[in-house]
């Protein structure tokens, strides 16, 4: 029964919602900024081992945020987070710090550090979290370079990579430990076709081969669609609107899913803000 | 009558407010400030980090600290020989610049250099890499930024700080011998000699160097804290920065008042 796992809202799940072997588990997560503003109103989600979930939305609906709580860079307000288990306290440093060893994420825009070559960024972890001889560290970083089709480009300087080669190169580096769960926030923004599609396939065959978990946050349905395995749709302040296989959410019939899946500009979706009504803003019942 | 009430109360709540939000902030200034000694030693254990940021923060300041401090020199031995001239004690000339330079002028307007140059530059460093995730791409790591980032830079300023300002002092001395020697034709030996006599190695250039270091400390603390807590954003780090000057300049002026008495209340 949907409405027994998520019963603030009338979510249209399309597969039985209790999947199998949860990595991560959100369970009735309140957060936001602060009080006048909440980003995710009692959010449930559970994202499974070994599978690529993406997480599609509007831009503000939540989906960086939630990242953001899975790592434990903010406190949710009410209910927790759990990572193969173990619920993520943030005020518990050391635990916290033993969970994020085990997941790695690329940032929507790479998160590069500026003052660092492209090997030297991707060693950056391996030198801070082991203690590998340099020469090992040296294989490993070209070994994950080459896997992003960037072992070339290990003596570039950051400024000098394009974005979509940076979106790589932070992709190397945020596989550079062999993390169990792999975070994308917008993976696929600003990047051109071509670029988009080497990423989507990165994406899709990393965690084949690795096999870890990744959860992918975009607003680019026809990536998503084309390499995940469970796709979950987002709306305002984290309502979930639908999930489901790709498949099962490009056939839905549902108009706020059809409208999300087809990119139309308006529907369920207001294409205005809300607003006054046009004759009082622009004073024509006065004249 | 009663709008009056309600002007003079809402006047009262706002400076209220306003006080409570400054000590709130010196509140998560003092945290900030134990959580970044609690890593320090850290750091320390990795001191090629802190040798680079040396260089960054020291050694890049170097021009403008040698150029001012020399500059110095030569205006205060012009200006302290009209007035000692008429008192006929040109003599003295070595040694008041001396004491000026080390007891005062060096610590103090290194530091405002310092704040200036260094300061605004690690503002600057940190508030971008904030602005450019970074510092969350550390965090997220499991990397605590404040041993990786912070520490080394807190450690490199309160070393450089000191060594600039004794820098400073030294080429400004070397500054006021060629005017005083050179120019105004007062003796070579008597200008050295009597400050050999009376500067006081431990009380003067030693409170001298204890000052810079003080001063280190708060100028690049200051820096790197408004850097750390800056909004992310390019309005954000341009007010962070002005901040760093302005707090710390306010600072070194107030601690210099404060060290100057208990360091030289007796003659």
């Amino acid at each position: 029964m949907p409405g027994a796992l998520f019963p603030a809202y009338p979510v249209r799940v399309l597969h039985p919602p209790l999947r199998p072997d949860p990595l991560i588990e959100i369970d009735h997560v309140t957060f936001g900024y602060d009080s006048s503003r909440t980003i995710l109103n009692d959010v449930n989600l559970r994202f499974v081992r070994g599978q690529v979930t993406a997480v599609l939305g509007g831009s503000g609906c939540g989906k960086t945020t939630l990242l953001r709580l899975i790592g434990g860079v903010h406190p949710a307000n009410s209910g927790r987070v759990v990572f193969d288990g173990e619920v993520v306290d943030t005020r518990d440093r050391p635990q916290l710090y033993r969970l994020r060893r085990r997941l790695g994420m690329l940032f929507q825009f790479g998160a590069l550090f500026t003052d660092l070559s492209v090997f030297d960024n991707v060693a950056f972890p391996l030198r801070e979290m082991t203690d590998l001889p340099e020469p090992l560290i040296h294989d490993i970083v070209l070994m994950k370079l080459n896997a992003v089709g960037l072992r070339g480009a290990a003596a570039l300087k950051i400024a000098e990579v394009s974005g979509g080669m940076a979106r790589r190169i932070a992709l190397a580096r945020a596989i550079a430990l062999d993390p169990e769960l792999i975070m994308y926030d917008e993976p696929f923004a600003g990047l051109d076709l071509i670029s988009m599609g080497v990423a989507a396939k990165l994406i899709r065959t990393l965690n084949d081969v690795t096999g870890a978990t990744s959860l992918v946050i975009s607003h680019d349905v026809p990536q998503c669609m084309a390499i995940a395995d469970w796709v979950v749709l987002m709306a305002t302040g984290g309502r979930i609107v639908a999930q489901g296989t790709p498949a099962e959410l490009m056939a839905s019939t549902d108009p706020e899913v059809r409208q999300f899946v087809r990119g139309e500009p308006d529907g369920p979706v207001k294409f205005h803000y809300p607003a006054r009504p046009m004759a009082e803003d622009f004073g024509l019942g006065a004249r | 009558m009663g709008r009056l009430m309600g002007r003079l109360t809402g006047f009262v709540q706002g400076i209220g407010a306003r006080v409570l939000a400054s000590l709130q902030g010196l509140g998560h200034a003092a945290l900030f400030f134990v959580g970044l000694m609690a890593v320090l030693p850290q750091s320390l254990r990795r001191f090629g980090l802190v040798v680079t940021q040396v260089y960054a923060i020291g050694n890049r300041s170097l021009v403008i600290i040698l150029a001012s401090g020399l500059a110095v020199g030569f205006v205060l031995a012009l200006q302290m020989y009209y007035a000692l001239v008429t008192y006929g004690a040109a003599e003295s000339l070595g040694l008041v610049v001396n004491l000026s330079l080390v007891r005062e002028l060096g610590p103090v307007v290194t530091a405002l250099l310092f704040a200036g140059r260094a300061g605004t530059s690690l503002t600057a460093e940190i508030g971008l890499m904030k602005a450019g995730e970074q510092l969350a791409a550390m965090e997220l790591m499991a990397i605590d930024p404040r041993a990786r980032v912070l520490a080394p830079r807190f450690i490199a300023g309160a070393i450089s700080m000191p060594l600039l300002a004794i820098l400073f002092s030294a080429v400004g001395i070397l500054g006021a011998w060629v005017v005083a020697v050179g120019l105004i034709g007062i003796d070579a030996g008597n200008f050295w000699s009597i400050q050999q006599n009376k500067v006081d190695i431990w009380r003067d250039v030693g409170n001298g160097v204890v000052k810079s270091m003080a001063f280190g400390v708060i100028c690049t603390f200051v820096a790197l804290y408004q850097g750390y807590e800056t909004q992310a954003t390019p309005e954000g780090v341009a007010h962070a920065t002005t901040r760093t000057v302005v707090i710390s300049s306010l600072a070194v002026l107030g601690m210099d008042f404060i060290l100057t008495a208990l360091m030289f209340s007796t003659p």
